[in-house]
């Protein structure tokens, strides 16, 4: 059940990526840029809902629709590894022009080579948990 | 109907674009109960495909098997829009967008990358295999590092306002603008 719900969102999100063209080299560079309002209104907003969608369900103690109560932990207190590696990935973010899920979106609308940059990024997981006891967190 | 398809066939603005995205939050805390997040599929590949001993690599990816399936969504669903809901029209950028880019030699500004830099043929060129090679393992590294993406920091943490997420959102512009502002001019002149 849970994975066909996941397809369904999946394929929802796959179309959003498209219209949105927050999988557009052209936009990640006029973002980067400071030459657009489009990309920072996008996530303001998406930010927005989000936030809204989390208090609403807290505030009404919503359950999910198998019945549990809706996990939602907090992210580990990791400063160090998420600005450096936050800064790694926003290195790589605007050299391909795409995060991982826009690399997906990429591959399925037919700009097949993002392929390779999706197996550089399985090989990239590999090398950070080579090196992870080794890296600050 | 083909009003309706034709109209959903324009590209969207960003006030439509961006509350539809946020509204993966709550689908999937209520459909799912799992948070948003999409850079986590590449360590469910790798810990599923490379064979290691690796502590981080050693966890049950099978029970997160839904994330891949999502992936196999967003490749149908980006396979849709791009065969049935395409407008022809060129990407509507911003005209110093448009100027700055020219100046970095992209001519080609059809589909939503530059096929200069991002297709098979392009690859002969050294800037093209650096952006998908090298960009592409900084894109796995990156996230891992930081314990996710735009889409499990920028999105799902800051909506539940996880102060991590806000410092590694501060990292991606940090990146991003190194590479926009100093690598991208000295790779691409």
């Amino acid at each position: 059940m849970r994975n066909f719900l996941a397809l369904l969102i999946g394929i929802f999100l796959g179309i959003i990526f498209m219209k949105a063209e927050v999988l557009s080299w052209f936009r990640i560079q006029e973002m980067f840029a400071f030459q657009s309002f489009h990309m920072y209104g996008i996530i303001g907003s998406a930010i927005a809902v989000g936030a809204l969608s989390v208090w609403i369900i807290r505030k009404a103690e919503a359950k999910s629709i198998e019945g549990n109560r809706i996990e939602l932990n907090d992210k580990a207190p990791n400063y160090k590894s998420a600005y450096i590696g936050g800064t790694i990935f926003g290195l790589g973010w605007a050299m391909t022009g795409a995060c991982p899920g826009p690399m997906y979106a990429l591959v399925g609308s037919g700009t097949t080579v993002f392929l390779i940059s999706i197996v550089m990024g399985i090989l990239g997981v590999l090398a950070y948990a080579s090196l992870r006891s080794k890296l600050p967190h | 109907m083909s009003e309706f398809i034709q109209w959903i066939s324009q590209p969207w603005p960003w006030y439509v674009a961006g509350p539809v995205i946020g509204l993966m939050v709550p689908l999937h805390l209520i459909f799912l109960n799992r948070t948003f997040g999409m850079s986590s599929s590449f360590r469910h590949m790798c810990a599923a495909v490379v064979p290691n001993n690796l502590d981080f690599l050693k966890y049950d990816w099978k029970s997160e098997s839904w994330n891949l399936v999502m992936v196999a969504g967003v490749l149908i669903g980006a396979f849709i829009a791009s065969a049935f809901l395409a407008s022809d029209a060129p990407i509507v950028l911003s005209e110093s967008a448009i100027l700055r880019l020219k100046g970095f030699g992209i001519t080609n500004f059809s589909g939503q990358h530059p096929a200069e830099l991002f297709s098979w043929s392009s690859l002969s060129n050294w800037q093209s295999l650096l952006f998908v090679i090298g960009g592409g393992f900084l894109v796995g590294f990156g996230t891992r590092y930081a314990g996710g993406c735009t889409s499990g920091h920028a999105i799902m943490g800051m909506s539940h306002f996880q102060l991590p997420s806000l410092v590694a959102v501060l990292g991606f512009f940090t990146g991003g603008l190194i590479t926009s502002w100093i690598l991208l001019p000295l790779i691409l002149a």
